[in-house]
Order: structure tokens, then C-alpha cells, then sequence
């Protein structure tokens, strides 16, 4: 079971070859056995699955037709709201946080029949890229488990390349989903801005933040996109009108589209084990028989600090909510209100999150607005623009997701700046509200996986999925699991 | 050089929408505490605006009834502070482009003209209320007005005197009745109002003013307007400065109290609002918004003299409030009687109410029973007097007028007979009145007449009276 695809699986569930309660509670099983090595999980809701598993069962054994993903356990970041479910953001502030209601992709999920089976574990707020910044502790990467998972959603990725569920959702601000998937050897899509529901998402940066999917492959990832895309009453930025229809192909030609290569992605500060994979990726769509274009792109030096300063300005208000009065955590001596703030706050955030909330603030206060925040809005107009450009000669653009593969635990967690820089390739996408796929693509030199992402044009997610289809029918990367390791 | 006065008013204006500005629910004033909230207006983690379209349509609204050009290219922005009423710790509000700009308002004070300025309208949504318990010395939350819409009406600093506000608060306040925009009810806090003043050597440039808050009806305006002037005037005569401040009105104490100086002011880091789309306010809607803005005051006053023949003073008395003027046009298409329903109003509603010490905004009588009465005066049912007394009763205590007049015999006797045998009555027990009148004073007239409709209890038909009464002294 735990080597089936995820929409093998679901057909078994349908066709009653396997039951909802044997999946359900063989990966709760295989959870309990490994999340001590992993720590991708920070709460595992058994009784709320084994409670909804008689409920999707009967209405299998009836006949009901829920969804393609009917059935099949998920697990979700845990900064998705979930009723009744703690929601922790991996924080300290949040860690005994029970949310009275679900976030709009929870709620799309149940009605199409999946089974939520747990939180998963990332960086405390989302903010950060190797998962070891949440009070829950570290993530560990299970193809080497003295590495990191990536972030924020390591625990996202790590549950799926660890075969401890077969899907997962995470959430992507500035290459959150890509880069765990890039580390851990998963495949994952950052959607288009606007294309799926943010109500329920416990918000890093409003206005780059989007959920997505994560699974072993782009199939698996393309069937949970059509469940959780479309619009939302709620979220007045979802804009996309209708779900993403799936659609399975056996494709292995590309005749026709135009890839762009930025020249100047693999020029300095990558590694050469990530160079050489991403580049095979690249060979492989000539392979396949699609035009390569090589372009310089624009603007590269800016995108690290103007993602810094939109996402920590948007971040120190929106964390501004966690005061210690509502819910969450409060200070035990504090005395006055000033106080409850005060400590409640330095408590009850770690370090990082605490760096970015006062960065935040910082280029937002009155003088300095202008020349950081106001600026970054300008360099992000531009690199719309930009990208809107290279969309007319490309169909998609291919990138390394990081500079590197997954680093050992503890290896960068103080120096901020060498964790910002790993993020040179994914921000962008973020800034640009753009859909990109990251996807497998081989090992370094350590064993390590490798991805690549491709990016594409707003809402072109059809056709974004569709050429990664034709990849993977061609190459056997994300079928290379830790299975053979973890005997 | 005299001293001068110079005033600006931010005034908060709820909206009387049925649901809040991001969420659905409701507006209502009061309820249990927390009991109107959801997870939105609670603010609580991942939570996400959604804008109230009727909003926008009131603040529209609003803006063009004052003049104002309307930003159809709108947006918000989040305001950024800590305080326990603000669950999410900002409002969303908008800084950057409000939804109107360069509207204002003409006044008129002790017969002069004057244009105030005001500078823009904004939307905002409401923070919740703090409750403080002083038994237990504790402090505890009311999220119910969280998301209650609120337009700000930010004026320019053009008012000189007390009265100017006044002026324009009246004004101001009567406009957004008649637009359907706001109850403007102050007890309750959906019409709020804070005065930014300064003074001046007349002709100087602008002095350093002062923000006060906490002004909880007209009166208290004027009162803190007053004070203010005196209290920086008198810093200033003495060779201080006035600090940059924002005070606290104490209407107990008739004292303002400083609660922070600009010094400590905080920064909102105001910025876009990420989690709203920009607001785009096509023609069609704009039209849509224009032809929803109902007759305003003076289309009112207009209009009554034009149709009703009303007199422009009291075409005047009867639009000054919008109470009044909707119980007019009710009584007058009831009863067909226009001219009647506004002497009605005009005359011995307002005596009957400044008698009670009503204002007429409290102002509650049944439209449907003064109708009645005034079709049973005109049809000659009852007199005047009758009228009068049951006009009183129906005011005071809300009685049917038919009722009423039965119980109390308030018919209008018409009868020849009865009328005929009161003057006989009349005559014969005030010989004096009559040698009075005989003798060529035509005062006694007027004396038994009303000793005539004394007998009758009040409800004699007065021309008849007359009549006959002029009959028997004729013979």
C-alpha cells in the first residue's frame, strides 16, 4: 500500500479492495512506528479519522461517488485551521490553540471524502526553511535523518517522502512548499495566487502565502489540486472561478513548448551536485523534444530583500493578534497590560519569528516606509512585469528550487543571512503570484534528492501540471524512495 | 489682536447597514456581550475579510450628498496598534485613497453663510467596547461592535466658534437621516465626534491644537469647545505653549484631562490592506448608488411648497428634522390634509413638545390618529378646543381619538336647540355683560361667547354659537 500511487490507492478504496479503515489506520500505524525518527507530525487526530472512517465507508458502500481522492488519509500543516483540531503553527504562543472552525481547504477535503489524520510539523509561523525553528523540535529528512526536512513545511514533505501518508498540504510564501519537496524528493505545487482558498490559513504574508499540495508524484499532487482550487466567498483574493479540472495523460513528448533557462541562476552561489541534476532535468525536456531558450533574468540581486521586506511588513501585522489576551499563550507574571504584551510576546515566540516581526515593523514605521517598504512594492511591479514578458516567449521557465540539497541539522540555523539567500530561486514566484511545480530531478554526490521547479504563467496550472506529466512519464526519480533504506 | 478659534471635526459615523463591514453579522446595538460575533469580527488566526457591498453604497452615498468626488479606484489599508478592543490589532481602514474627497457643507449661524470644508470620507470598521468591573477590578471583552461599518467625515480646520460646529453637527447629523445612512443615535455611540482645536492671534498662522475625545452629545461639544478655547488661551497669555495632545473630555468634571502627547504618539504603520482586493466603483454601480439617494431637506422644502402650497417658514420647521418631516408626509397623505397636517406640526405639536422637553429626534406620534383628528376637525366632528384637548391626550398618552371623544363628550353640538337654550342660559345669568354690550362695548361679545361654550362643555359649534348668540342680542 505504501508504495501505490495515491490515486492507485484511492481506486482500490473505490472498487472496495481496500477498506477506508485498513488505510486509514495503516498509515496512522506507520506513523506511531516512525514519527520518533522523523518528527514530522505534531498531533495525530486518530480518533476524528477513525470517526470519519465508518462515515466515508458507508457512503463508499453505498455508492456515493465523493471524489477521486475519497477515502485516502491526509495530513495538513499545522498552520491550517482544522475545528476541534490543535492548530499550532509550531509556536510556542499557539501550542494548546484549538480553532472553532475549519479553513476552507479542510472543509473541501472532508466533503470529498479524505480522511485529515494529523498536523504536520514546519517552522514556527511558517518562517524559515529547514522546519527547526517550531517548538515541537526539528524535522528530520528521511532519506538522512542528521539533515533537515527543508521549510516551512519539512513536516509536510518529510510525511510523504517517510511513506507516513500519502498526501499532504503545505503552505508556500516564498518557496515553503518547493524547497522541503526539493530536500525530501517529493513533488509539490505552489499554485497560482488566487487559486485556492487562503480563509483558514494562519496568515505568514497575506498577500504571497498560498496552500498547496505535496505528494510523490505530479498525478497525486494534480488530483489534490482539483479538490482544494476555486473560488471562496470567504477569501476575497481567491479569484479563480473554477476548480482545477484533472485530467491523466501518457504524454512523453513536448514538440512545441518553450522552455526558459536562466542563464544567470547557475552561475554562482549553487552547488555543483544541484547544477548538475537540475541541468540533466534540462537535457531531459530535449530530449523530449521542447526548445530550450537561455535568458538573463532581471532583477535577481532585489528579490531576496524586497521578499524580506513585503513578507516580515505584512508578517508584524499580521502576528500583531497573538497579544495574550484572546487565546493562545500569556505571560504568568505579567502584571499590567503593557506587560501582558510585552512578555506574552517574547515568550511566547522564538527567535526567528521575533526577528522578522520587528524587521516587519520596522520598515513599515513612518521614515523609513518610503525607502524600504515602498520601494519593495515598486521592485515587485517590476518583476511582474518581468515575468509577464518572459511569458510571452516561454511556455515554462526551469529553475533550481535551492542552491542546495538538504544540510545538516543546526548547520545554518545562525546565520539568517545564508538561510534568506537559499531562497534566491523560489521568492520570486511568490512575488509575482505565479504557479511552479518542483519536482525530483536526481541525487548529489551525498545521496541527496535534488529538484527543479517549473514556473509558469498566472493560472496556467493545466498546463504547468501537463509538462511535468510528460517528465515524469520519462524519468523514474520520484519513484525513488527511502523504502529500501528504511528495511 | 483678539483671540481666535480654530476648529476641525473628525466625525465617526456607524452605518445603519443590517450586517457588519466583514462578516454577516449583525449591526445590532447592544445584545449580550460577544453574542453578535463570528470567527471573522473576533479577529481570530486565519480569518479573512470580506467587504460589505451596502457599505460602500452608504459611504457613496454620503459623499456625493455632501459634494464630494468619489475615489472609484478605492482600496484599504490596515492601521496598525495594540489595544484589547482591536482583537487582530489593526483596523482596517483606508489612508491612502479614501472613498471620497473635496466634499462639503454650508452652514448658516446668526444668519451668516459659511462653506466648511471637508476634506474626505473614509470607511473603517469599529473596534469592540472594554467593560470595566470595578468590584473585581477587572477587564472584560465585548467583541458585538468589532466590524460595525463607520464612515470618518474628516472636515477641514474652517470652523471659528462654538456655534459653527453646532451648526454643522446639526446639519450634518439631519443629512445622514435623510440619506438612511446612520441613526446618529450619540447615547448609543453611532454618531461620535472629535474636535481638533487650535488658537490664534486673528490673522496669524495656525497655533498648535489639541485632539479631544470622549465627547458624548452636542452639548458636551460646546461645552468642551469652550473650555479648550479658555484653557489655550490662557497657557498662551501666560508665555506657554500649548503641548500637542490628545485629551479626554470629562463631561461630570466640565474638565479635559491630557492622555497623550505627540510625543509618545503611536506610528500605525499604516500599509495596503493585503487581504482586500483594490475597490473599483464602475458607472453603472456609481449610477446605481446616485439614483438610491433619497429627496433630501431642502428638496423637501421645496417640494411642499411647490405641491402643498405650504408656507416657507413652515416648509422650513417641518424638513429641519427628518423625524418631522416623514411624520408630515405620513399624517398628510393619510388624511389628504397637507396644509392642515403642517399647521398641525408646525404649531401645536412643537408647542406640546417643548412643553415635554422633547427633541425631535424622541419624537413618537401616531401618524394614522392625528390623521383622524384632523379630518374630524375639518368635517366639523369636533372644534378646535375639542381638537386641541385630544391632540394633548393622543400625544401624552397615545389614546384613540374616536374613544376619546366619546368618553369625554367631545362631540361638536350643532344642534339649534341646545345652542339656542345655552344662550338663553347665558344671557339671563349675566345681565351685567349684556347692559356691557349694550352700551356699545364690543368686548362682551367675546365674553359671552365664551361663557356659551362653557356650558356647552367646550364643544359648541362656534360659528353657531356666534350666530345664534348674535341672533338673541339682535332681537
Amino acid at each position: 500500500m505504501f508504495d501505490l500511487s495515491t490515486l492507485t490507492l484511492a481506486k482500490l478504496i473505490r472498487d472496495r479492495e481496500v477498506s477506508v479503515k485498513e488505510a486509514v489506520c495503516g498509515y496512522i500505524d506507520e506513523i506511531e512506528r516512525t514519527n520518533n525518527k522523523y518528527n514530522a507530525f505534531i498531533t495525530l487526530a486518530k480518533e476524528r479519522a477513525l470517526e470519519r472512517v465508518e462515515i466515508i465507508q458507508a457512503k463508499i458502500d453505498s455508492g456515493e461517488d465523493l471524489s477521486l481522492l475519497c477515502g485516502v488519509p491526509i495530513a495538513i500543516k499545522d498552520n491550517i485551521s482544522t475545528a476541534g483540531l490543535k492548530t499550532t503553527c509550531a509556536s510556542k504562543m499557539l501550542s494548546d490553540y484549538v480553532p472553532v472552525y475549519n479553513a476552507t481547504v479542510v472543509d473541501k477535503l472532508e466533503q470529498a471524502g479524505m480522511i485529515v489524520i494529523g498536523k504536520l510539523n514546519m517552522d514556527e509561523f511558517a518562517m524559515g526553511g529547514s522546519s527547526e525553528t517550531g517548538i515541537f523540535g526539528v524535522t528530520h529528512n528521511p532519506f538522512d535523518e542528521t539533515r533537515v526536512a527543508g521549510g516551512s513545511s519539512g513536516g509536510s514533505a518529510a510525511a510523504v517522502a517517510g511513506k507516513q501518508i500519502p498526501l499532504s498540504l503545505g503552505s508556500d510564501t516564498g518557496g515553503s512548499i518547493r524547497q522541503p519537496c526539493a530536500f525530501c524528493g517529493t513533488t509539490g505545487i505552489k499554485p497560482t495566487y488566487g487559486a485556492v482558498s487562503r480563509y483558514g490559513l494562519l496568515a505568514y504574508a497575506s498577500s504571497l502565502d498560498q496552500i498547496g499540495p505535496i505528494a510523490n508524484n505530479i498525478n497525486d499532487c494534480a488530483a489534490l489540486f482539483s479538490l482544494i482550487s476555486g473560488g471562496d466567498i470567504k477569501d476575497s483574493t481567491c479569484v479563480s472561478e473554477k476548480s482545477f479540472a484533472f485530467s491523466e495523460n501518457n504524454e512523453e513528448r513536448m514538440e512545441g513548448i518553450r522552455v526558459g533557462l536562466p542563464r544567470n541562476y547557475f552561475t554562482s552561489g549553487i552547488d555543483s551536485g544541484v547544477k548538475e541534476a537540475v541541468m540533466s532535468a534540462v537535457k531531459e525536456f530535449e530530449a523530449a523534444g521542447a526548445a530550450i531558450i537561455e535568458f538573463e533574468m532581471p532583477l535577481l540581486e532585489y528579490m531576496v530583500p524586497a521578499y524580506y521586506i513585503i513578507a516580515c511588513a505584512e508578517a508584524s501585522s499580521n502576528l500583531s493578534r497573538y497579544d495574550g489576551l484572546k487565546y493562545g499563550y500569556r505571560s504568568a507574571d505579567a502584571k499590567t497590560l503593557s506587560e501582558v504584551y510585552l512578555k506574552s510576546r517574547s515568550e511566547g515566540f522564538g527567535l526567528e519569528v521575533k526577528r522578522r516581526i520587528m524587521l516587519g515593523s520596522f520598515v513599515l514605521s513612518s521614515g523609513y516606509y518610503d525607502a524600504y517598504y515602498k520601494k519593495a512594492l515598486q521592485t515587485r511591479a517590476l518583476l511582474k512585469d518581468a515575468y509577464n514578458r518572459l511569458f510571452t516567449q516561454f511556455d515554462v521557465i526551469i529553475s533550481p528550487v535551492a542552491p542546495t540539497t538538504a544540510y545538516k541539522i543546526g548547520e545554518n540555523i545562525d546565520d539568517p543571512m545564508k538561510m534568506y539567500m537559499g531562497d534566491i530561486y523560489t521568492v520570486s514566484v511568490n512575488l509575482a503570484g505565479l504557479p511552479a511545480a518542483a519536482l525530483p530531478c536526481g541525487f548529489d554526490g551525498d545521496g541527496l534528492p535534488v529538484g527543479f521547479q517549473l514556473i509558469g504563467d498566472a493560472f496556467s496550472e493545466e498546463k504547468l501540471i501537463r509538462i511535468a506529466r510528460i517528465y515524469q512519464n520519462r524519468t523514474n526519480y520520484h519513484n525513488t524512495t527511502i523504502s529500501a533504506g528504511r528495511k | 489682536m483678539k483671540w481666535e478659534t480654530v476648529v476641525g471635526l473628525e466625525v465617526h459615523a456607524e452605518l445603519s447597514t443590517k450586517s457588519k463591514i466583514f462578516c454577516a453579522c449583525t449591526t445590532e446595538f447592544g445584545g449580550e456581550p460577544n453574542s453578535h460575533v463570528c470567527p471573522v469580527c473576533s479577529g481570530m488566526p486565519g480569518t479573512l475579510p470580506k467587504l460589505n457591498r451596502r457599505v460602500v453604497e452608504y459611504a457613496v452615498r454620503t459623499g456625493l450628498a455632501l459634494g464630494g468626488k468619489i475615489t472609484v479606484n478605492s482600496k484599504f489599508d490596515r492601521k496598525n496598534y495594540f489595544y484589547p478592543d482591536l482583537p487582530k490589532a489593526y483596523q482596517v481602514s483606508q489612508l491612502y485613497a479614501p472613498i471620497c474627497r473635496d466634499a462639503g457643507m454650508e452652514i448658516e449661524v446668526n444668519g451668516n453663510k459659511k462653506v466648511i470644508g471637508i476634506r474626505e470620507i473614509h470607511m473603517e470598521e469599529d473596534a469592540g467596547k472594554l467593560i470595566h468591573d470595578a468590584r473585581n477590578n477587572r477587564t472584560q471583552m465585548d467583541f458585538n461592535r468589532c466590524g460595525v461599518p463607520l464612515i470618518e467625515i474628516v472636515s477641514e480646520p474652517d470652523f471659528r466658534s462654538g456655534e459653527e460646529v453646532l451648526a454643522y453637527l446639526e446639519k450634518l447629523r439631519e443629512t445622514l437621516l435623510y440619506l438612511g445612512v446612520c441613526d446618529c443615535k450619540m447615547q448609543e455611540g453611532s454618531l461620535r465626534a472629535d474636535v481638533n482645536l487650535s488658537v490664534r492671534r486673528e490673522g496669524e498662522e495656525l497655533g498648535t491644537r489639541t485632539e479631544m475625545k470622549n465627547l458624548n452629545s452636542f452639548k458636551a461639544i460646546g461645552r468642551a469647545i469652550e473650555y479648550e478655547t479658555e484653557r489655550q488661551i490662557k497657557i498662551l497669555e501666560w508665555g506657554g505653549k500649548v503641548t500637542q495632545e490628545t485629551r479626554r473630555w470629562d463631561d461630570d468634571k466640565g474638565e479635559s484631562f491630557g492622555m497623550r502627547s505627540k510625543e509618545n504618539a503611536q506610528d500605525y504603520r499604516y500599509f495596503p490592506e493585503p487581504d482586500l482586493l483594490p475597490l473599483y466603483i464602475d458607472d453603472e454601480w456609481l449610477q446605481r448608488i446616485k439614483d438610491s439617494i433619497p429627496e433630501l431637506a431642502h428638496g423637501k422644502r421645496e417640494r411642499y411648497q411647490r405641491d402643498f402650497g405650504i408656507s416657507e417658514k413652515e416648509a422650513l420647521v417641518l424638513t429641519e428634522h427628518k423625524n418631522i418631516s416623514d411624520l408630515f408626509e405620513a399624517v398628510s397623505a393619510k388624511s389628504g390634509e397637507p396644509l392642515e397636517a403642517a399647521h398641525l406640526l408646525t404649531g401645536e405639536i412643537m408647542y406640546l413638545m417643548n412643553n415635554a422637553n422633547i427633541t425631535p429626534e424622541f419624537l413618537a406620534v401616531d401618524a394614522g390618529k392625528l390623521s383622524v383628528l384632523i379630518n374630524l376637525v375639518i368635517s366639523g366632528k369636533i372644534n378646535r378646543n375639542a381638537y386641541k384637548e385630544t391632540l394633548a391626550a393622543v400625544f401624552d398618552a397615545d389614546v384613540d381619538p374616536d374613544e376619546y371623544i366619546a368618553k369625554q363628550g367631545l362631540k361638536m353640538v350643532s344642534d339649534t336647540n341646545i345652542v339656542g337654550d345655552a344662550v338663553k342660559a347665558v344671557l339671563a345669568e349675566n345681565t351685567e355683560a349684556l347692559a356691557d354690550y349694550r352700551s356699545g362695548k364690543e368686548k362682551a361679545f367675546g365674553f359671552l361667547v365664551g361663557q356659551v361654550m362653557k356650558k356647552l362643555g367646550g364643544t359648541g359649534n362656534p360659528e353657531l354659537v356666534r350666530k345664534a348668540l348674535k341672533d338673541s342680542l339682535s332681537v
